[in-house]
């Protein structure tokens, strides 16, 4: 039950979108069409469900205050955790480009899809803000940590799919010329969060 | 780059001057607004934030600019992220040991700079193809561009929203006691992304060659 909690927390009013506006640079660059929207939502929360779960072990057993001392009693004083932005960069990074390899040789139609949207991702806040918030919240086991993950994707994927479906009708619309594309785009955004925005407070 | 050139060239200046408003780096490039939108509550933060995106993709793009014979085209991505980040660590570390309100306040933000589009792109797009003094004249340009779109947005919406700028009080109590309320909803994330669409509108109604077709 605290799991599922979790999963629609992350999904609906801890959008990562909405409420955070973490991957926006992407969000704003990739929705013209829901097609690519979707290869990116995908290659998202692949990318987080496979990160988060690592750079929880990182922090949890290198990184925070005390997580050394597995090695003896004389590593339990210290703390590396000024080191994890690079650590979970350097994760995310190598990640991404193992992803692309192992999608390369495995399924070169969903490559051909995905394939430029792939190295993007390494530099998708989404991505490395799902680490620090994973930091953040302390999360008690691996699991919740997956779980996490794997709802913030998903929220992300909503959030691009839903902006690219407006987009794409809204090409037809008479938009004044100065707030054509990206102006409208940004109030669109805000309409929508302020319509997640309702979500808050529900609990499983 | 010729010797010949001066430091402060027209070309030189328009790297300076451009990032302002033809091609301000969030309105126009489309660069950095994860981080420009999350911490426009107030202004401090602002600031705080724009100074250090100032050190961070004005030191990177030099450093980067230095080094740019010497990387390898293939991994390229990831010695910019190892650059960025070392810098990143460096501004968390110093806002922890200085400003440890304002870091609290920025929480994973500060962080996030490492993947601030800003960065990265002005890396792939200027640094990688240009001297470091141009580099840091490019990256200099892209921070006050950036900083601009932000203190404007927390401007209006620390006003608006709390009747405070800085934390002190602006809008007299004599407003309050005639029945005039802070706009809370101001506070909220959806207003940051609803004033940044009315930014970008009032800035293209002026500037007529920036309108998407």
């Amino acid at each position: 039950m605290e799991l599922a909690n979790l999963f629609v927390k992350s999904i609906f009013i801890e959008n990562m979108i909405f409420a955070y506006f973490l991957g926006m640079c992407s969000y704003l660059a990739v929705s013209k069409t829901v097609k690519t929207g979707v290869g990116l939502g995908a290659a998202v929360i692949f990318v987080l469900t496979i990160t988060l779960p690592i750079n929880y072990l990182l922090d949890n057993y290198i990184l925070r205050q005390g997580a050394l001392a597995w090695l003896g009693t004389e590593y339990v004083e210290i703390d590396l955790s000024f080191l994890s932005f690079i650590l979970f960069i350097a994760v995310i990074a190598s990640m991404v480009q193992l992803v692309e390899m192992i999608v390369e040789r495995f399924a070169p139609a969903l490559y051909s899809e995905l394939g430029i949207f792939l190295p993007l991702i390494a530099v998708n806040c989404a991505i490395l803000g799902g680490s620090l918030f994973m930091q953040q919240k302390d999360f008690s086991t691996i699991t919740e940590a997956t779980v996490y993950g794997f709802g913030s994707g998903i929220g992300w994927l909503l959030a691009i799919v839903a902006i690219a479906a407006i987009r794409e009708k809204i090409a037809y619309s008479n938009v004044p010329a100065p707030l054509k594309g990206l102006g409208i785009t940004f109030i669109i955004t805000g309409l929508m969060a302020i319509g997640f925005m309702s979500f808050m407070g529900i609990k499983l | 780059m010729s010797d010949k050139e001066k430091l402060f060239s027209k070309k030189n200046l328009q790297l300076l001057k451009d990032p302002l408003d033809d091609n301000n780096p969030i309105s126009v490039q489309v660069l950095g607004i994860c981080s420009a939108l999350a911490i426009t509550v107030k202004l401090e933060p602002a600031i705080v934030m724009s100074i250090s995106v100032l050190f961070v993709v004005t030191a990177s793009n030099v450093i980067v600019s230095l080094l740019r014979n010497f990387i390898p085209n293939r991994i390229r991505i990831i010695v910019q992220l190892v650059i960025v980040a070392a810098l990143v660590i460096l501004v968390d570390q110093v806002l922890k040991a200085y400003a440890y309100d304002v870091s609290k306040q920025l929480s994973v933000f500060v962080g996030l700079i490492i993947t601030n589009c800003i960065v990265m792109g002005r890396l792939e797009a200027f640094a990688l193809a240009n001297g470091p003094w141009k580099s840091f004249l490019d990256g200099i340009g892209n921070s006050f561009g950036y900083a601009l779109i932000l203190v404007i947005v927390a401007f209006l919406r620390e006003l608006l929203g709390s009747g405070k700028l800085f934390g002190i009080q602006i809008i007299p109590q004599f407003f309050y006691d005639n029945g005039y309320q802070n706009n809370g909803f101001m506070l909220l994330s959806p207003m940051a992304l609803i004033v940044v669409g009315m930014l970008i509108w009032a800035q293209r109604a002026r500037n007529k060659k920036l309108i998407e077709k």
